[in-house]
């Protein structure tokens, strides 16, 4: 395996955490100034075209930052290669579902 | 920004910014070096504990994301929106959504400090030492506050 996909996560986990600080301030404003919390005003957040496109940038940036986060800790704590390469596929495929749902559940609204 | 995910692995020797460092190299010159790491006598710097609570607070997220997806489902659908309501109701899910957003929060102060580091800002002991009271100040008194309101 070439030796760059580690200088490519450290930026990838960098510029998803980037991405995710703006989008938590924005969202935490938006959602902490809803009046209530009813079906319609939480709904609303999430269905203007800009919004759900952004929410669901924020979940692909949080599926990939978790990948780099826990293959490290996978790297680091978990030494038999076999076991660990199963927690990788593991993972990586749950995160794969995760993002089929975040996008299922924006796009049905 | 290796320190987050190194220092679980590396000596405190490796660490130049280490607490007590200097003090316990002179210390052990005059006895016999131990042959592993004392654990129980190896106190983490403050650093080294936001480090740590970084690495597990991300971890217990990524551990709780089905959950927070779940209830990401239920609220935006009218039909499940009053199950999310009584879902987050319950006093045990509001312990865990409250040490969810502890850990979130966390995460993201500490998050914002190491990309600081990386930049070279705050990396002398003292400054290190100041930004992770903030940190571990800063996110407690937000998900306080945070907390309080959603409660």
């Amino acid at each position: 395996m070439g030796a760059h996909y580690g200088l490519r996560d450290w930026i990838g986990q960098r510029v998803t955490a980037v991405y995710m600080a703006l989008y938590t301030v924005i969202f935490a404003f938006c959602a902490l100034s809803l009046p209530e919390m009813s079906y319609d005003a939480w709904s609303n957040l999430f269905r203007g075209g800009l919004m759900r496109f952004l929410t669901l940038l924020f979940f692909l940036s949080l599926f990939y930052h978790a990948w780099v986060g826990v293959r490290d800790i996978f790297m680091d704590y978990i030494k038999p290669v076999g076991i660990r390469l199963a927690l990788h596929v593991v993972v990586l495929f749950l995160l794969i579902g995760y993002a089929g749902w975040a996008a299922q559940i924006l796009w049905r609204l | 920004m290796l320190s987050c995910f190194c220092f679980g692995r590396t000596a405190a020797g490796t660490w130049p910014h280490i607490e007590g460092y200097n003090n316990m190299s002179q210390a052990t010159a005059h006895k016999t070096r131990p042959k592993h790491l004392a654990l129980h006598e190896i106190r983490l710097p403050l650093p080294g504990i936001v480090s740590i609570l970084h690495r597990i607070s991300g971890a217990g997220l990524f551990l709780l994301l089905p959950f927070l997806l779940f209830l990401f489902d239920l609220s935006l659908s009218p039909e499940t929106f009053a199950e999310y309501k009584s879902w987050v109701s319950n006093p045990l899910v509001k312990l865990i959504l409250f040490g969810l957003l502890w850990a979130y929060l966390h995460h993201f102060c500490a998050g914002i400090r190491f990309l600081l580091l990386d930049l070279h800002i705050a990396g002398d002991l003292q400054p290190a030492r100041t930004t992770s009271r903030i940190v571990l100040a800063v996110s407690l008194v937000l998900t306080l506050v945070i907390g309080v309101m959603l409660w």
